[in-house]
């Protein structure tokens, strides 16, 4: 693994530099998220922010992208200084932001959602347009339908599109937001490539993660951000000569201070993972089985395609994939909340497939959702409330129709500290906890009462480093007192660090399943661009 | 799990209530005023500056509002108002907390009023005063509630939007209705377009203690009880069984509501019936209880009316009654003061209207300092943020 | 020709019809237009029952006093615009509650239009005389179609408003597809967050479009109470502002669909003048109740698959994503 970005700086960053922040700072109710964050910015270089989920990078960028206004602080353009207050504004300004989430209309075309938000009279030029984007195309190495509707591209296309819409106006500056969370490992090297050629070209590039990896192999200049302030940075000489685990220690040391880098716990942010469980001896119960399962696709799904999946008593199997390949159907098909079109799936070698949620419920399935906010809780609801909420009617929390509240409010603080939910008490409402206390409600729901099979969608996407080890530990418990789980997960090396087995999602169909080992992560990659498991 | 946690601190909670949205900031007080008095305050003096701009004395209006709906025993007139009243406000909150908008009271109420007022004087005929009067309130009951299975169904199975169905369907019962009262329910010994009239001794019988030397109706009829025990009943229902529960999940969001295990479209369907059910229940109080026959162009359309009222008392069954109570007094006296002042008496509408208009913005203002809304097109919103494309 | 010489479908019966189907239809058509480019950028305006009324009192008052009707269709448009600021203002601006607040609009208004209406005209109840139409040559000599001479009119002898709705109807369509303001519509309506990053105002865009519903809402209403009844009063509008609001929902972001859906409803409003020519004896309820009915029908056979845009009735919020 070679350390420092693949090329040389195009500068030698002795000119101005692109864009300079000094002493920003911005609150939201309730959080810092920057605090007084000063930052250097050149033409010609990839500059990594790396940090953890809620670390104050976005913030960072939105204000420089122009949505957001920072409290105290400047931002500097070419030595200038420059209040950029709008989105337009920086757009102007020559600073392109790729978002997280995206930022086009699926319903448009390509071209359409290219001269989206063009100035230049009222008509629309659809030929300059068109000329623009094969000039664009053609720099970056790129080559983009411009009818194609945007929505049925690829999500790897989607995300070109989005940087050739960046640099759309001519870009000094392109800021990248997580921009690997949604590719597969060959996406992952393309994209490599046109930063490659971004940088040839002497754009000042942006890159924001929270895969340490990544910041290290991508980046010439690497700026670590821990709750909301700049706690350290490497400079590109350093880059160039340490070795990869020296760097890897001293980010994390610089993250979490110089005891957490012997904590085992921290090691989860390096990359390349050894599993973790030696290969357990599992009963030979089959807990759940699906077969031949396929779902039909709502507008804008992939639906699954003949899933075969044989997961045994107390397995953790994994379910790997880019999100948008069918994971969610799947899910929701073995929850119930979707019906099958064709195939059976069996909890304990009994058909399931024509059970409602509630009665799949009872036979001890359950399903934590990756929507923890919209479905999985009922924000104006209390903690106490949502724990129960799927009980309702039942004793001991209802009697005779009426509900029972000291029964609720107890089971309640039981799970409280089972769980630690932070929680100023059992009555608040679950929509003033943070994201993190929320999952624990979720989970603390989903795996009491007597949990036999567990299904987990993306269980620690967006969670802080603590409450991620706490929910992992939680699965590992679980599968150690019996419990079947399967996780499904973006995060390869969440699934590397967890699962006995992985099966590998794409468009729709299981292309494979790879036992965890040694090489299941290379394995693992190629079945996720559709080749077949050796 | 080794950190110590929040648990310990815990103490002995209050009595549980319903969480509604936000006392953060604002301290229980200031929320309930800003969103459940201010609103009427803030309408009650446009009114007014309304009232001068067309030079009506504001002051005399009002006075006169108080003493139609009250002296002279005008406030029997008041009281029987609320029965109607109280009765829709009680259905339209079973469903609004489910999320669903039945906007089709009127056709619902009308039509419910169609039927009993046709049927109901020839079974009195037949059968003991009791037993019809409590037959008739469960036939217009059910007559209600079977209006509003067109618009539940397609909610149901469909997704419809049930703003548009409830809507249509409202105003093809209220031309039904007519059809019927011109038609197989006319009243054959007269040809205006009405209902054989009910025998006085069968109507409802009013509440003891209850009656006024100046009226010729002999004191507030019963539907009045009725009325207030439904309020109960819901309130007990929404907060205290597990239906409740259900229909408040459903109402925060069908996506949860479904992930919760619950049976959405059975619960769509369960609310409209239920509120349905209700307003026809309202039609009795007012068939049986005031006017003893039904005219083919009577509309009282009411449903509009309640509609801010609801939201007002922020969903509640039984804080609704004040609300209730105080827009009976102000349509009732409202007539009387419009008639002195030369005005139409579609002026309270617009009072109403405006309550409503600043309703929405101390909404705005609440949930800008607190946050939390009750707002039902919740479920509808979210559901369009996951569901199109 | 034998049944067109007896009453149901004798050339008068005919004419009737479809001069009675254009007189109705034409405000549920610039009502509906106006509600179609409204729902696109994501707002859905329950508020269109009152601002047809408002328009309708206005542009009549305006006719009235004024004497020309041109004074009539331009005040009400501008009245209809007027009470979508309250719209643009709750909506757009503060993000409240759509359906509430397009439901306080239309109470509002019908309370305040029933109340000046009878301060100002409770005795008198005056009405306007019939509008000057503009009679296409050579077409408007055709049987039923033509219409010179008829009261009413026909496809081919409207008055001028008429001919520059439809006209409005295609300008709308062109620009929705074909330039920016269209694109920047659309994008408002599926996916404004990507609209922002873009750098446009979406608040502005959702602005400009509920403006423009509440005009031409105001403009149907005005037609409605000079041409169409040559009066007002509070029941003029009738529910057709719901009508439309479906009708904007069924013509999938098409505005000729709109125009087409208007007509036909407004022939489903006109059937009872067109019986009564006829002379089919019919219960007048009954003919009332049938566009609704048939609104009904045709949500439930077509409506599953109307477009609805995909951020409709949500505010936009910068920063929320």
């Amino acid at each position: 693994m070679t350390t420092g970005s693949p090329t040389t700086p195009a500068t030698d960053g002795s000119e101005q530099p692109a864009v300079e922040l000094v002493g920003i700072t911005k609150e939201f109710p309730g959080v810092l998220a920057n605090d007084g964050i000063s930052l250097t910015v050149r033409r010609g270089e990839v500059h990594c922010l790396l940090g953890e989920n809620g670390a104050g990078k976005s913030t960072l960028m939105n204000i420089l992208s122009g949505m957001v206004r920072p409290d105290a602080g400047q931002v500097k353009l070419d030595g200038h200084v420059v209040e950029i207050d709008s989105p337009k504004h920086a757009i102007g300004l020559g600073i392109g932001m790729v978002y997280q989430h995206t930022s086009l209309v699926p319903q448009l075309t390509v071209l359409e959602n290219l001269m989206l938000g063009e100035a230049e009279g009222i008509r629309l030029n659809a030929a300059h347009a068109g000329e623009r984007l094969r000039e664009l195309g053609s720099s970056l190495g790129l080559d983009v339908d411009p009818k194609a509707t945007t929505g049925t591209l690829a999500l790897g296309q989607q995300q070109q599109l989005e940087i050739i819409k960046a640099l759309w106006r001519g870009s000094k500056v392109l800021i990248l937001d997580e921009p690997t969370s949604m590719l597969t490992p060959k996406g992952v090297a393309e994209l490599e490539q046109i930063v490659a050629r971004l940088k040839g070209q002497g754009l000042a590039v942006v890159f924001i993660t929270h895969k340490l990896h990544e910041a290290i192999s991508m980046g010439d200049r690497v700026a670590i951000l821990s709750q909301g302030r700049l706690v350290g940075a490497i400079e590109p000489a350093e880059l160039r000569s340490a070795t990869h685990d020296e760097l890897q220690e001293r980010i994390i040391s610089l993250m979490f201070g110089s005891q957490a880098a012997q904590a085992a716990g921290v090691a989860k942010l390096t990359d390349g993972v050894e599993p973790h469980l030696p290969k357990r001896a599992l009963a030979a119960e089959l807990a759940l089985e699906l077969d031949n399962v396929t779902v039909e696709p709502g507008p804008g799904e992939i639906g699954a395609r003949d899933v075969s999946l044989q997961v045994m008593k107390s397995e953790i199997m994994g379910i790997a994939g880019v999100d948008g390949n069918g994971q969610r159907e799947l899910a929701e098909a073995i929850a119930g909340q979707r019906s099958i079109a064709d195939g059976d799936v069996r909890l304990f070698g009994h058909s399931i497939a024509t059970l409602k949620v509630a009665q799949r419920e009872k036979l001890g399935l359950r399903y934590v959702t990756d929507d923890r906010i919209h479905e999985g809780t009922v924000g104006s609801l209390s903690v106490a409330m949502n724990i129960v909420l799927k009980q309702i009617g039942k004793p001991p929390f209802w009697g005779r129709g009426r509900i029972r509240y000291e029964a609720i409010l107890s089971k309640a603080r039981d799970l409280i500290g089972r769980f630690d939910i932070r929680t100023p008490g059992p009555e608040t409402r679950v929509a003033a906890l943070s994201g993190g206390n929320i999952q624990k409600v979720v989970l603390a729901r989903e795996l009491s009462f007597d949990p036999k099979v567990v299904i987990y969608s993306k269980p620690t996407y967006g969670l802080d480093v603590r409450t991620t080890r706490s929910v992992r530990q939680t699965i590992r418990e679980q599968a150690r007192e019996g419990v079947t789980s399967i996780v499904i997960s973006t995060d390869l090396e969440e699934l590397l660090d967890l699962c006995d087995r992985i099966a590998v999602l794409s468009r729709g169909r299981i292309t494979g399943i790879v036992e965890n080992g040694p090489s299941a992560q290379q394995r693992v990659g190629e079945l996720m661009v559709g080749g077949q498991a050796t | 799990m080794t950190e110590t946690t929040a648990a310990a601190e815990l103490r002995e909670p209050p009595r549980p209530r319903e969480v509604t949205g936000g006392q953060a900031q604002l301290g229980r007080g200031g929320d309930f005023f800003l969103r459940s008095i201010l609103p009427l305050v803030l309408a009650l003096g446009t009114g007014a500056i309304i009232l001068a701009a067309i030079g009506v004395d504001p002051i005399q209006y009002y006075k006169d509002v108080y003493s139609g709906g009250v002296q002279f025993a005008a406030w029997q007139d008041s009281l029987m108002r609320v029965a109607p009243l109280l009765l829709i406000a009680v259905g339209l909150i079973v469903v609004f907390r489910a999320g669903i908008w039945n906007l089709g009271i009127d056709g619902q109420f009308l039509l419910a009023a169609a039927v009993i007022s046709g049927i109901g004087s020839r079974f009195e005929e037949h059968l003991p005063n009791t037993i019809n009067l409590l037959l008739l309130f469960v036939i217009a009951g059910a007559v209600g509630a079977a209006w509003t299975i067109v618009p539940a169904l397609l909610k149901a199975r469909y997704e419809l939007n049930e703003i548009i169905t409830t809507l249509m369907m409202t105003f093809i019962g209220i031309n039904l209705a007519q059809i019927l009262v011109k038609g197989p329910f006319q009243d054959p010994s007269t040809t205006t377009p009405q209902t054989r009239a009910f025998d006085f001794t069968a109507l409802l019988p009013s509440i003891p203690g209850t009656e006024s030397t100046s009226r010729r109706w002999p004191g507030v009829h019963v539907g009045l009880l009725v009325a207030v025990a439904a309020a109960f009943v819901v309130w007990f229902l929404m907060s205290r069984t597990s239906l409740g529960l259900r229909l408040q999940v459903l109402g925060a969001s069908m996506r949860s509501a479904r992930h919760m295990g619950l049976d959405v479209p059975r619960l769509i369907i369960v609310a409209f019936l239920l509120s349905g059910f209700f307003v026809g229940l309202a039609a009795a109080t007012e068939i049986l209880g005031v006017k003893g026959y039904q005219r083919a162009d009577w509309n009282p359309a009411f449903g509009l009316w309640v509609v801010p009222l609801v939201f007002l008392a922020r969903l509640h069954a039984i804080g609704v009654i004040p609300y209730v109570v105080l827009l009976s007094l102000a349509s009732i006296g409202g007539d009387y003061a419009a008639q002195n002042a030369g005005l139409t008496p579609q002026f309270t509408l617009l009072l109403v209207g405006l309550t409503l208009l600043f309703m929405a913005l101390t909404e705005w203002i609440a949930r800008r300092t607190a946050g939390g809304s009750y707002l039902p097109g919740a479920s509808y919103r979210r559901h369009r943020a996951e569901g199109a494309g | 020709m034998f049944l067109a010489a007896t009453g149901v479908f004798s050339e008068q019966a005919l004419t009737a019809l479809v001069a009675g189907a254009i007189l109705a239809g034409v405000p549920l058509m610039f009502a509906a237009l106006g509600e179609l480019v409204s729902q696109r950028a994501g707002v859905l305006n329950i508020g269109l029952e009152g601002m047809m009324l408002m328009g309708a009192y206005v542009g009549f008052v305006a006719a009235y006093h004024g004497g020309s009707e041109w004074l009539g269709f331009g005040a009400g448009l501008l009245a209809g615009a007027g009470v979508s600021l309250l719209m643009v203002l709750f909506c757009v601006r503060w993000g409240l509650d759509q359906i509430v607040t397009g439901i306080a609009i239309t109470l509002t208004c019908e309370g305040a239009t029933a109340l000046i209406f009878e301060a100002e005209f409770a005795e008198s109840r005056p009405t306007l005389g019939a509008t000057d139409k503009v009679a296409i040559p050579g077409l408007s000599d055709l049987p039923v179609a033509g219409g010179k001479g008829e009261s009413n009119g026909s496809i081919f002898t409207q008055p001028l408003v008429v001919y520059l709705g439809l006209a409005l109807a295609v300008l709308v369509a062109w620009i929705l597809r074909r330039t920016h303001m269209g694109l920047n519509v659309r994008a408002a309506g599926d996916a404004p967050g990507a609209l922002d990053a873009a750098g446009v105002s979406v608040f502005a865009t959702r602005s400009w479009a509920v403006l423009f519903a509440g005009a031409l809402a105001g403009l149907g209403g005005a037609f409605l109470a000079i041409v169409g009844a040559g009066l007002f009063q509070d029941t003029i509008v009738g529910g057709r502002g719901f009508i439309a609001i479906v009708l904007a929902m069924l013509a999938r972001s098409r505005p000729l669909w709109a125009v087409v859906g208007a007509m036909l409803f407004g022939a489903s409003l006109s059937i009872a003048d067109w019986a009564q020519v006829a002379q089919i004896n019919i219960s007048t309820d009954f003919v009332f109740m049938l566009p609704f009915l048939l609104v009904l029908f045709v949500l439930v056979v077509f409506g599953r698959r109307a477009y609805l845009p995909a951020a409709l009735a949500l505010p936009y919020e910068r920063g929320t994503r």
